[in-house]
């Protein structure tokens, strides 16, 4: 079962502009990949094609076998929450809570009551390495244990796939290798993880590479299994 | 193009659920108490429309408590009759013992009347017979005072025994502008000297009298050529018979004609003073809504500007599994909640005008509690209100835009 499968995808803007031209490709469960490209590729627009945040002009978008463009917009949204998990470059954090808290925001939307999210907040934070910082706010935390918490956040729910966006782009070298080290170790847990980035070194160390340029891939280092 | 999959395979759509009502109520108030400077100032739009209302409306009841004490305090039972004018348009008159018959109708518990006599009053002989001073000069029966509920400030009033003696009685009003400030002294009237022998508190039920000289009915005979008939009668009742004695009064009084008296109910005139009051309410509950209406768009405007700059929390909410429906009830919970608490502090700040007005008008403090409801309630619905629009350009926003902004 693939965990996402994309078939002849292309996404056009108004204006005729073609982020996306007939791209196919899957990912199946358990990868550690990255799609590279230089800015303008189209590499974010693929983050939000997979991430089921926008829909196709052409071609199918499927996770877990369902075609998303057959889905309706709440639908879409439990499948966001079940299913896929965003780390994004900004963290995204709230100033105003707390670690655990916010990454118990994760399960926000999943009808868990509060003192679950917060147990299992704790446990994710653990997982990340972080279980001496639960109660720290954003602002007394690091850039690298910044992320460390939004990764927590988006792996709570035990989602099908992590949809990682320049996840060191904000960091210092130190910090990007350690949150690296990070989605290695989560991914030899057993945890399917994309990484949309433009950083070729970084690419370079995951076991598959998509590389993009103007909407197209032009090379894909195929599927390990 | 079509790829086939077989329908076994599948792992099923999670079920949809709701985010929970004290999840959905955190949120609300998170996104108030996390700009608690912004939320402060577009709430006291909504705190001054409530405060001026719940005010106006406390204010207004405390000030009808204070006269319905009033009333207690004096009574409703006063009827007053005087004559009008005759069919044939001449002045109509009251027979001489017209007093004498009301006295006669069952629940009647006392009647009494003035004359209306036509010389004037003034401090002495060297005064021209035209300044009146506004004070008029009536023969009195003795048992006036007991009638209309009046009481006396020094002396006496008319007696029996006074009653055929030059002697007067000075009203408050006609003592003051008279001048005559204590018993003993000298008036002149018509044509000779009267000997003050009292002076009079303020009646609130018969106001005329106040600025009247009463003057005994046999002296007013004797002295100022009084004709005997009555020009007003008084009378008090059972209080639970007013209006039986209301439909009698006039036909008592002048039986040959009774469409020529009026009869009036002074406490009427007190109530009615009231009501010129109110009608300064409706103009300030006017003012107040409005003050509401622009407390509500400033709210509304708070929203738009928060759903501006909160796009990226929209958009992470959205990644995280929110749908459209509970962006747009977490938006509409905030709006309804920072109105709310501009309505719970405008209840706070009429309880303290109200009470601090009728404290300083000595009034006792009265607050209808479906006015306070009522307060809290219209804020929260237009906050809900105000809340709609921004709401769902909240819900509008798609992820992607939402996370675009940077």
């Amino acid at each position: 079962m693939n965990v996402i499968e994309l078939s002849s995808v292309s996404k056009t803007y108004r204006g005729g502009v073609h982020a996306v031209r007939d791209v196919s490709l899957r990912i199946g469960a358990g990868e550690l990949l990255a799609i590279v490209g230089p800015s303008g590729s189209g590499k974010s627009t693929m983050l939000n094609l997979m991430g089921t945040l926008d829909k196709p002009s052409a071609g199918t978008v499927r996770l877990l076998g369902h075609d998303i463009a057959r889905l309706r917009d709440r639908q879409l949204s439990t499948i966001r929450s079940r299913w896929i998990g965003f780390v994004f470059q900004q963290f995204f954090l709230s100033g105003h809570l707390s670690a655990t808290e916010n990454v118990a925001t994760g399960l926000l939307y999943h009808g868990v009551n509060r003192r679950r999210r917060l147990q299992r907040a704790e446990a994710a934070l653990q997982r990340v390495g972080l279980g001496h910082r639960l109660h720290h706010r954003p602002y007394a935390l690091s850039g690298g244990e910044k992320q460390r918490v939004a990764i927590a956040r988006a792996l709570i729910a035990n989602p099908a796939i992590v949809l990682a966006d320049e996840p060191t782009g904000a960091l210092d070298s130190r910090s990007s290798a350690g949150v690296l080290q990070l989605l290695q170790q989560l991914n030899s847990d057993g945890v399917t993880i994309a990484v949309i980035t433009h950083d070729r070194t970084l690419a370079g160390r995951l076991p598959r590479r998509i590389e993009f340029l103007d909407g197209e891939i032009t090379n894909d280092t195929g599927v390990l299994s | 193009m079509t790829t086939v999959d077989t329908p076994t395979e599948l792992v099923p759509l999670p079920g949809p659920r709701r985010l929970r009502l004290s999840d959905l109520l955190s949120v609300g108030f998170a996104g108030v108490t996390g700009r608690p400077g912004r939320a402060v100032l577009s709430a006291f739009g909504i705190a001054i429309g409530i405060a001026a209302m719940i005010a106006v409306v406390g204010i207004g009841a405390s000030s009808q408590a204070s006269l319905q004490a009033t009333l207690n305090a004096l009574g409703t039972n006063l009827l007053k009759a005087s004559p009008g004018q005759t069919i044939f348009g001449q002045n109509a008159t009251i027979p001489y013992d017209a007093a004498d018959m009301v006295k006669r109708i069952g629940p009647v518990r006392s009647a009494s009347a003035t004359g209306n006599l036509n010389p004037t009053i003034r401090r002495n002989s060297y005064v021209d017979d035209s300044i009146t001073n506004g004070i008029g000069v009536e023969a009195t029966k003795d048992d006036l005072l007991g009638t209309v509920g009046g009481s006396v400030a020094s002396g006496s009033f008319l007696t029996a025994a006074t009653d055929k003696f030059p002697a007067i009685v000075l009203g408050s009003v006609a003592a003051q502008r008279l001048g005559v400030d204590r018993i003993g002294e000298q008036v002149y009237i018509g044509t000779r000297y009267f000997t003050v022998i009292g002076i009079l508190n303020s009646v609130p039920l018969a106001p005329e009298i106040d600025r009247s000289a009463l003057v005994g009915w046999q002296a007013a005979q004797s002295y100022l050529g009084f004709d005997g008939h009555p020009t007003t009668v008084y009378e008090r009742s059972d209080p639970s018979e007013v209006n039986s004695v209301y439909q009698v009064l006039a036909a008592t009084v002048n039986p040959q004609d009774s469409g020529s008296i009026q009869v009036t109910r002074p406490s009427d005139v007190l109530a009615a003073q009231f009501a010129v009051n109110t009608t300064f309410t409706g103009l300030f509950l006017g003012l107040g809504a409005v003050a509401l209406l622009v407390g509500g768009v400033g709210v509304a405007n708070t929203m738009v500007i928060s759903v501006l700059e909160r796009r990226q929390e929209i958009g992470l909410r959205r990644a995280l599994g929110a749908g459209r429906g509970q962006i747009r009830m977490q938006f509409l919970v905030e709006s309804t909640v920072l109105s709310g608490l501009g309505g719970l502090g405008g209840l706070v700040l009429g309880i303290a005008i109200t009470t601090g007005y009728a404290a300083v008008r000595d009034w006792p403090t009265a607050l209808p509690a479906g006015v306070l409801i009522g307060g809290v309630v219209a804020s929260i619905v237009v906050g809900a209100l105000v809340g709609i629009y921004p709401a769902s350009r909240a819900g509008r926003l798609t992820p992607v835009e939402a996370l675009a902004t940077t």
